[in-house]
């Protein structure tokens, strides 16, 4: 019974470093800079519309790229013998242990106006193509760096569908496309909205890969709250607010998701 | 080949193999329509890869497979006429019992109140009415059962495969649960090929058995057939237990063993050939010492409920013997064997 | 069937591409000579990986980041393991509560996570004097490594035996004996990956280390990476990009030779189901 004793140094650190937090994005979302109350800050955000649209939009394109490439390879993989599906998983992995930043640099290098590509390019007669600091560049930029975190659910589940399953669908009379819209896609639906969560919310709120490959005028949300803290119109109260907002619909996104989705989310981290 | 006869599935030479392991080694069985027909073998026999080449989930490396005189090698299993109940069922998580059974009916784009009163109909044929909405999460292994050969038959197959669909469940409810695959399949009137290692249970509900070994048929016959007939040693083994003995074939109607010559009904051996001798333990007759072929001690005596187990040994043999009379352990006994109930069989050779 | 089999190897062919192309590109470009970054290899050398090493700023960065994630991944894994150990014997109701919070910190994008901390870390300003450094730098990754250890930990004591800490009682161990003798070893392997987690977590992490850091004596190597290439190609990001690579794959390579050694050994002993 004492046991439960061993939570109480974890609770009184997750009130006063998760909750409390919380608490004051919160307090000073909803005052001004002399800390009365005001909702001036969140009435501001009609002005940030575009950038809203812009983050969001290309979220969802960077989401829908990489399920329509993790899907196969998450299938091919779980169809693999058991001996193989380590090693190629772990192939698969291996580039994300590298620095986020690191692997976003790599595609600067490739991408950039005089870069490796436009090089190579050149050779054939073709370019230089303006690839850097597009839209393009971003949701590239955004597919590369999250697409582990699709493949590994869809993983997850798909290891759990039992060959003979699909084997009793061909059975029954279903030939391969029936298979997939009938068995395997209903039975990977829990790793599909955890891997649209998983790719959606960082992508959203990304500051660093616009920053990097998006050049100055392609704004997120990230950037604008990033702007606020620590950039130069140095403002906490509206920072706060923007981030209110985003938590609030990532929040309903995720709601959303759960709905199609009552697995348990433990251990699909990773 | 020719449908005459009544055959509705017909192997013919089939070689399976698995990274350079034959798995099949040039099998041919025709299976006769209407039958309840068992393979049955150890583990890592082949029975099951058998039953996968005809439901075609994996294709022979060499051989041809007919279903009703056709040869239907390069048809894929959603095209045959033959279901299957899977091991551990298979079933489809996602969807409830209903849409489990419909799910065949639905493909063949049934019009949904048809499908709904066959749906029915299966329902009551497995003994599961009323279950329509159950999830097939919340369902004993029992009624996993019943769910999945509803599923299988609504199709209406020719032949339905069933790969040791019993396996998983306690022995009380697989007692029940063979009478009732009887039942169904005498009531439909169809083929079920049924794959198991349990012995008891090939026995008890099929019309052929297929005993199999290593990748090959041992023997193919009745239950009775195989049970009192077998052809060597090691189906003698398999199918209910056996003394088997080393013994010596002197001639017709005379055979040596355990330093005794019996009388005996087999002929047609070499003279002096080494044989295996196979005598069931409930063939065997305790009689006071006087009176018998052969002499031992009582070694052990287990009680099994109808007869009691006992271990006799004679110094060069440890006999097994059912009888209903105890006797207590460490007495001098005396056996009888009727001729008839020596059966002699040639030595397998091990290949 | 040899078919799709041949599309499925061509699929797996482009992903690879997909993913290693970049990686390889920096690893090439680490041994040019030329500083331009396009593609003209103008020779071998060395040159800038005897600058890196030369780079003071990135040696002092390299060291803060493994003392905050040495320091970070034990207070995390002590107050984790602890804390499911605690949650495990909760009610329904009040363990569903901490669990939901404890997601919090994973399921927030990062930069909310970020941002909330340095606002607490201003806010505390208000009551007591301090700069932000290494000891916020620290608090924050203890914050969002402590969810993944119990995380890590909750499934093994759920799979585990729940007798196992009666029994060890019933044979004479005191309950804090039980936990270490009969618990413990049980739930380790939880234990050690949901350390792992944290220690590369931390490592890695650069959003929430960006808001909650100081001045150079607590910029970690990823801000000094971010501070080096936000703008601009410079060689020896390259060569610092190589090592890492290097580095991660070894160790992948060597956890993954142990764990199949160990899979084979319990394969002989006819372990596992």
């Amino acid at each position: 019974m004492k046991s439960k004793l061993a939570a109480a140094p974890y609770l009184i650190w997750m009130a006063v470093f998760t909750i409390v937090p919380l608490g004051l994005v919160f307090y000073y979302g909803l005052t001004d800079q002399d800390g009365n109350f005001s909702i001036d800050n969140l009435s501001r955000m009609g002005m940030y519309t575009n950038i809203f649209f812009r983050s969001i939009w290309l979220a969802v394109i960077a989401t829908v790229v990489c399920l329509i490439i993790a899907y196969p390879l998450a299938f091919i993989l779980s169809r693999m013998d058991t001996h193989k599906q380590g090693t190629m998983l772990l192939l698969v992995m291996l580039p994300m242990w590298m620095n986020f930043l690191l692997r976003t640099y790599a595609w600067m290098t490739l991408l950039e106006t005089n870069g490796v590509i436009n090089k190579i390019l050149g050779f054939v007669g073709l370019g230089p193509f303006e690839m850097i600091n597009t839209q393009g560049a971003i949701v590239l930029g955004m597919v590369y760096n999250y697409v582990p975190f699709m493949i590994l659910p869809l993983y997850s589940v798909m290891t759990k569908i039992d060959n003979s399953v699909i084997e009793a669908a061909q059975d029954l009379g279903s030939n391969s496309r029936q298979v997939l819209m009938k068995v395997i896609i209903p039975l990977s639906k829990p790793g599909i909205m955890t891997g649209i969560t998983m790719v959606f919310v960082p992508s959203v709120s990304t500051f660093i890969i616009s920053r990097m490959l998006g050049g100055g005028s392609n704004m997120l949300i990230g950037d604008l709250i990033e702007q606020q803290i620590l950039g130069t119109s140095y403002n906490l109260n509206l920072g706060a607010s923007i981030s209110i907002v985003l938590m609030i619909f990532i929040f309903m996104i995720m709601a959303v998701m759960n709905q199609f989705d009552d697995e348990e989310m433990e251990g699909m981290i990773i | 080949m020719e449908n005459n006869n009544g055959t509705i599935i017909s192997l013919k030479d089939i070689v399976v193999e698995f990274d350079g392991e034959r798995i099949l080694k040039s099998i041919n069985l025709d299976i006769k329509d209407k039958e309840f027909v068992t393979l049955l073998g150890p583990s890592g026999c082949g029975k099951t890869t058998t039953l996968r080449i005809i439901g075609g989930f994996l294709n022979a490396d060499s051989g041809d497979v007919y279903f009703g005189g056709e040869r239907i090698n390069d048809v894929p299993p959603h095209k045959r006429n033959v279901n299957t109940v899977f091991q551990r069922y298979a079933l489809f998580p996602h969807l409830n019992v209903y849409d489990n059974i419909a799910f065949g009916l639905k493909l063949k784009k049934m019009p949904a109140n048809e499908i709904k009163t066959k749906v029915k109909e299966m329902l009551k044929l497995v003994n599961l009415e009323g279950y329509e909405r159950r999830s097939i999460t919340k369902l004993s292994g029992g009624q996993h059962q019943r769910v999945a050969i509803a599923r299988a038959l609504i199709n209406q197959p020719k032949v339905l495969l069933l790969d040791e669909p019993l396996g998983a469940l306690d022995l009380k409810l697989r007692k029940e649960m063979q009478v009732e695959l009887k039942r169904i399949q005498q009531s439909l009137e169809i083929t079920f090929i049924y794959v198991t290692h349990d012995q008891e249970e090939a026995l008890t509900m099929s019309d052929t058995v297929v005993v199999m070994k290593d990748g090959n048929i041992m023997q193919v016959g009745t239950p009775v057939d195989i049970y009192n007939e077998p052809v060597n040693a090691f189906v003698a083994d398999f199918i209910g237990e056996s003394n088997i003995i080393s013994g010596m074939m002197r001639r017709d109607f005379l055979v040596e063993f355990a330093g005794k010559e019996f009388e005996c009904v087999d002929r047609g051996f070499d003279r002096n050939e080494i044989v295996d001798v196979v005598i069931r333990p409930e063939d065997i007759e305790i009689v006071p010492t006087i009176q018998g072929q052969l002499e031992g001690v009582v070694e052990s005596v287990i009680f099994k409920g109808v007869h009691y187990e006992m271990v006799i040994d004679t110094l060069d043999f440890k006999w097994l013997v059912h009888s209903t009379k105890c006797e207590e352990v460490g007495t001098n006994v005396g056996m009888r064997v009727a001729p008839m109930d020596i059966h002699i069989m040639h030595k397998t050779t091990e290949e | 069937m040899k078919k799709t089999k041949l599309l499925s190897n061509l699929y797996l062919v482009i992903i690879f591409l997909f993913l290693y192309l970049p990686i390889f590109v920096l690893i090439v470009l680490s041994f040019n000579e030329s500083k331009k970054a396009g593609s003209n290899f103008t020779g071998f050398s060395l040159k800038w990986y005897k600058e890196l090493f030369r780079n003071e700023l990135i040696m002092s960065s390299l060291w803060v980041t493994l003392k905050v994630a040495a320091i970070s991944t034990v207070v995390s894994t002590v107050l984790g393991t602890a804390a499911a150990v605690g949650i495990h014997k909760m009610k329904k109701f009040s363990k569903s509560i901490v669990m939901n919070v404890t997601h919090i910190p994973i399921m927030n994008p990062e930069i909310v996570t970020g941002i909330s901390m340095m606002l607490l870390f201003v806010f505390f300003r208000n009551f007591f004097h301090y700069e932000f450094g290494m000891v916020t730098l620290v608090i924050a990754h203890i914050t969002f490594s402590t969810p993944y250890v119990i995380l890590n930990v909750m499934p093994k004591l759920r799979q585990m035996n729940p007798h196992l800490y009666e029994a060890a009682q019933d044979l004479g161990c005191s309950p804090v004996q039980a936990f270490w003798k009969a618990v413990l070893p049980e739930i380790m392997p939880g234990v050690i990956s949901g350390a792992l987690m944290a220690l590369t977590y931390s490592i890695d992490d650069f959003v929430i280390s960006y808001f909650t850091a100081g001045g150079a004596s607590s910029q970690t190597l990823p801000i000094t990476i971010y501070s080096m290439v936000r703008r601009r190609i410079n060689p020896q990001i390259n060569a610092l990009s190589t090592l890492l690579f290097v580095a991660v794959m070894l160790i992948l390579i060597i956890k993954n030779v142990i764990d199949e050694s160990r899979q084979k050994q319990t394969e002989k002993r006819g372990g596992g189901f």
